[in-house]
């Protein structure tokens, strides 16, 4: 049976809040961290997704964003590089799109059932879809990353239909070059785009299915803010208990992720034999139905969007948001220097795939690989060790206010990190309060951007502390 | 294999202010460095055989020819991180050892301060990696040995703090008492502990000094010592280890001791014949780059045992007029530190204590001296000790 096999989501740690100094909003949203884009983030969710998955079973991987950091150059290559897939896979990006997400999804459904891929991995992940300063977009739109699995198997999810339309206007859009969104006057695009579009698409899938509302267990879709969210539900006809709650207040609108998103969500509380509306609206709309299969209630844990909610660090001051987001970042002594392209593509296991060496011989684990084992000195011994899924300690670290990096991230705490079952490597703490970091406090390695110089963006790996579900929430 | 030991004399040195010397350019800095130990040994440059100039900076044996208009000799340039100018030494006195040469030169020079901003510039020793790692201050890598340190052996932050600040308190007299020293002036424990952090827990007084300077030595062969003078230093050993990058590659490195040091000091000691370190030797001079460096090294070199320098600390038994003076010219802390430089500085200093020459800071009577750097950082790097002795 052709389906979803599993789901992940991943939503970054920062949030803008009501306690955000100088923001002014009541709603929080979840916001990327400067670290982050929606590569690195459709690369945590699409992780997540994997779980203990065979990485080596996956024959695609579709990413989606309007967020894509490349305007010609593959994403969907660097994400699978950090999930560890294979080389002989198909890698498409799905752009310049709010449906971008559902549009890779169908897409990801077809490829299977067409046979031309056993099972496709599809990340999708916005990043900064930003307005201007405390505007409406700055008010509601967040950043997140949702990730499935589609394949031929056990799935968790059957999808029973699919329709799409298309609507050209020019209701919300970003020019190539522009860093904000631009949008037409509010009444036209609600009036006459979101609010006659969707309503109308919902309507005649329904009618081609010969099916009512009233049998839809739960209805997920997108909106600009939680008002226009509520006012759509009550357009479509479903009640209250049959509307996937939009986390307006607490993560934001995710732009191309915000539908699957939300459809994580409604799987994590679904159960066998729902059926779920799924609807992702921008120049037209895409429409999924879904059958939850029993397959449901033996999904090994994800963290999801439920877990993923329940850590958050406030960010106190806008300022600081404005700095890392919105401004290039100021108080550099020295420019990083330029990264070589040809030594990130000579060294990429070991950087994107975070592969340490096993010594066949004396089966020591050492990162980054050595040619000559550091304790054997055997020659050429090595096989390649995935360190990214391991969890490693603190063996000792220092808070850095000089090192040479966006002012706002000072101190920098630079670790030196042990791996469970072996492995020593050098890394960057990030997502953390410097008053949290202890010697033997337990981290995880998170796929982040060191830093973007010459036009060139460095991604590696970087620790962070594991969170607890529902801890994080006191610790700033 | 043959013994280093007795065989090569120091017969003259010479020493540069070391500082922020905007006024000199790297060619003064060698010019006055190489004559004043062409006067202390009262020869003349042409008596010269052969030099091996130390320098971490991008500047070449051919610089030192044409500054100081050699004729022809040869020139060796010697790049080993911070221990570059005890290498340029250890070369030199292998070229006499090995009887090629009667007298040569070893010099070491830096010019750190041309680079227009405080801290130092290391982006030329450096080679740029693929995942090109944000700039740090070298504060950075020690400051995971202090961090480690306090965990290691139980420390509070305020207790590892205030006997770094005792450390920083010491070298900043010893300075004192020191024209030729970067800093001169005296802090106290309060300042030292209460500075602004640079790597936490490291704080500005825990780090040395930025500089410019020069420093140079005049070998020959020990039987010829006495034709130059009476009071001719000998090289009783020399060590030299390099590691691996074992600390970063194996998780049994503790980062709370140098390694690199450990097996220099192991080689050196057994050249020179010292069994027992704390008892043999009367003052050293060691890499204090950072506080925690010269904390740790007190364990490393065996002057005190394992987790116990803190107590050896509050008893003093390191400042000038302790059981052991560690750095009594200011060390690195104040007396500065030009890379290239520092190692030959520090055979300056114990030199002079040997001779009975060190001014308000001599010693009474010492016999034995140790010299030591440490290059690069806690986890790999170099070490390099040099042990001196009077003649008799």
């Amino acid at each position: 049976m052709i389906g979803i096999i599993s789901y992940g989501a991943y939503v970054p740690l920062h949030r803008l809040g009501p306690e955000t100094k100088g923001w002014g909003f009541p709603l929080e949203k979840a916001v990327a961290y400067y670290d982050e884009d929606s590569l690195t983030m459709a690369a945590a969710a699409a992780l997540d997704c994997l779980g203990d998955c065979d990485r080596n079973s996956i024959d695609g991987l579709y990413f989606a964003s309007t967020t894509s950091p490349y305007k010609e150059k593959l994403t969907a290559t660097t994400v699978a590089m950090a999930c560890d897939l294979r080389n002989d896979i198909v890698t498409v990006d799905f752009a310049n799109s709010l449906r971008a997400g559902t549009a890779a999804l169908r897409t990801a459904i077809d490829t299977v059932k067409a046979g031309s891929a056993g099972s496709v991995l599809v990340a999708a992940g916005d990043c900064g879809r930003l307005g201007r300063p405390r505007d409406s977009f700055d008010q509601n739109n967040g950043d997140g990353a949702a990730a499935f699995i589609v394949g031929n198997g056990n799935p968790i999810a059957t999808i029973e239909a699919a329709y799409s339309v298309s609507n050209e206007m020019l209701d919300v859009w970003r020019l190539d070059g522009s860093r904000y969104l631009s949008g037409w006057e509010d009444r036209f695009m609600m009036d006459e785009g979101y609010f006659k579009v969707l309503p109308r698409t919902v309507a005649a899938f329904l009618k081609k299915l010969d099916i009512s509302p009233a049998e839809i267990s739960k209805v997920v879709f997108n909106a600009p803010d939680r008002r226009r969210h509520a006012e759509m539900a009550r357009r479509l006809g479903f009640a209250p208990f049959q509307v996937q709650d939009p986390l307006f207040g607490k993560l934001g609108n995710t732009g191309a992720a915000f539908t699957p998103m939300l459809l994580v969500a409604a799987l994590e509380e679904s159960r066998p034999g729902d059926t779920i509306l799924t609807a992702a609206y921008g120049n037209g709309a895409d429409l999924l139905l879904l059958r939850v299969t029993d397959e449901i209630a033996v999904i090994p844990g994800r963290r999801g969007i439920k877990n993923n909610l329940a850590r958050r660090l406030i960010i106190p001051e806008y300022e600081a948001y404005l700095a890392f987001r919105h401004r290039p970042p100021e108080g550099h002594y020295y420019p990083p220097a330029r990264p070589s392209a040809s030594a990130i593509w000579r060294e990429r296991d070991q950087i994107f795939r975070l592969y340490g060496g096993k010594c066949t011989r004396c089966g020591t684990i050492q990162y980054p690989p050595q040619r000559i084992c550091t304790r054997c000195g055997a020659k050429d011994s090595m096989e390649n060790i995935r360190l990214s899924d391991r969890r490693a300690a603190v063996f000792t670290y220092t808070l850095d206010r000089l090192a040479q990096i966006p002012p706002f991230d000072l101190p920098m705490v630079d670790t030196v990190i042990d791996f469970e079952g072996g492995g020593r490597g050098c890394f960057q703490m990030t997502d953390r309060d410097p008053r949290e970091v202890a010697v033997g406090l337990e981290v995880e390695m998170t796929f982040r951007k060191l830093h973007t110089a010459g036009e060139i963006t460095n991604y590696y790996w970087k620790c962070s502390p594991v969170r607890k579900p529902g801890s994080a929430k006191e610790q700033k | 294999m043959e013994s280093l030991k007795d065989k090569v004399a120091i017969i003259g040195m010479g020493c540069t202010k070391f500082g922020e010397n905007w006024n000199k350019s790297v060619d003064d800095l060698i010019i006055e460095a190489a004559y004043e130990a062409y006067q202390d040994a009262g020869i003349e440059q042409k008596e010269i055989q052969a030099a091996w100039f130390g320098t971490t900076r991008l500047i070449t044996g051919e610089n030192l020819a044409g500054v100081l208009k050699f004729d022809y000799i040869p020139v060796t340039r010697v790049e080993n991180l911070c221990a570059t100018g005890s290498d340029a030494l250890r070369n030199a006195a292998f070229a006499v050892a090995a009887g090629v040469y009667d007298i040569v030169l070893a010099i070491g020079a830096e010019k750190l301060k041309d680079v227009g901003m405080g801290g130092l510039d290391s982006s030329e020793i450096q080679p740029t990696s693929r995942v090109d790692y944000p700039g740090t201050p070298p504060a950075h890598f020690f400051a995971r040995m202090a961090t480690r340190y306090m965990h290691e052996y139980g420390l509070t932050e305020a207790e590892l703090k205030q006997a770094l600040a005792k450390i920083a308190v010491k070298n900043h007299h010893n300075g004192s008492l020191n024209p030729k020293a970067h800093f001169q002036r005296e802090i106290t424990i309060e300042q030292a502990m209460n500075a602004p952090i640079i790597s936490w827990p490291l704080g500005l007084y825990d780090a040395c000094g930025v500089s410019d300077g020069a420093a140079a030595a005049i070998l020959t062969r020990a039987d010829m010592a006495r034709s130059f003078r009476d009071d001719y230093i000998l090289i009783k050993g020399m060590g030299l280890a390099t590691g691996a990058r074992q600390g970063f590659l194996q998780q049994d490195y503790d980062f709370v001791h140098l390694e690199e040091t450990l097996r220099a000091s192991r080689q050196a000691f057994a050249v020179a014949g010292v069994r027992n370190a704390f008892e043999e030797i009367d003052v050293a001079e060691v890499h204090d780059c950072f506080t925690i460096t010269e904390m740790v090294l007190y364990e490393d070199l065996g002057f005190c045992p394992r987790g116990k320098a803190k107590e050896y600390i509050d008893a003093g038994t390191f400042e000038l007029d302790g059981k052991l003076a560690v750095n009594p010219d200011g060390g690195l802390k104040c007396f500065g530190h030009p890379l290239g430089a520092s190692g030959l500085r520090m055979v300056y200093e114990i030199y002079k204590q040997l001779q009975g020459k060190a001014g308000p800071r001599q010693r009474k009577n010492p016999r034995l001296g140790l010299t030591h750097n440490h290059g690069m950082n806690p986890g790999s790097g170099v070490g390099s000790i040099t042990i001196l002795g009077r003649r008799d």
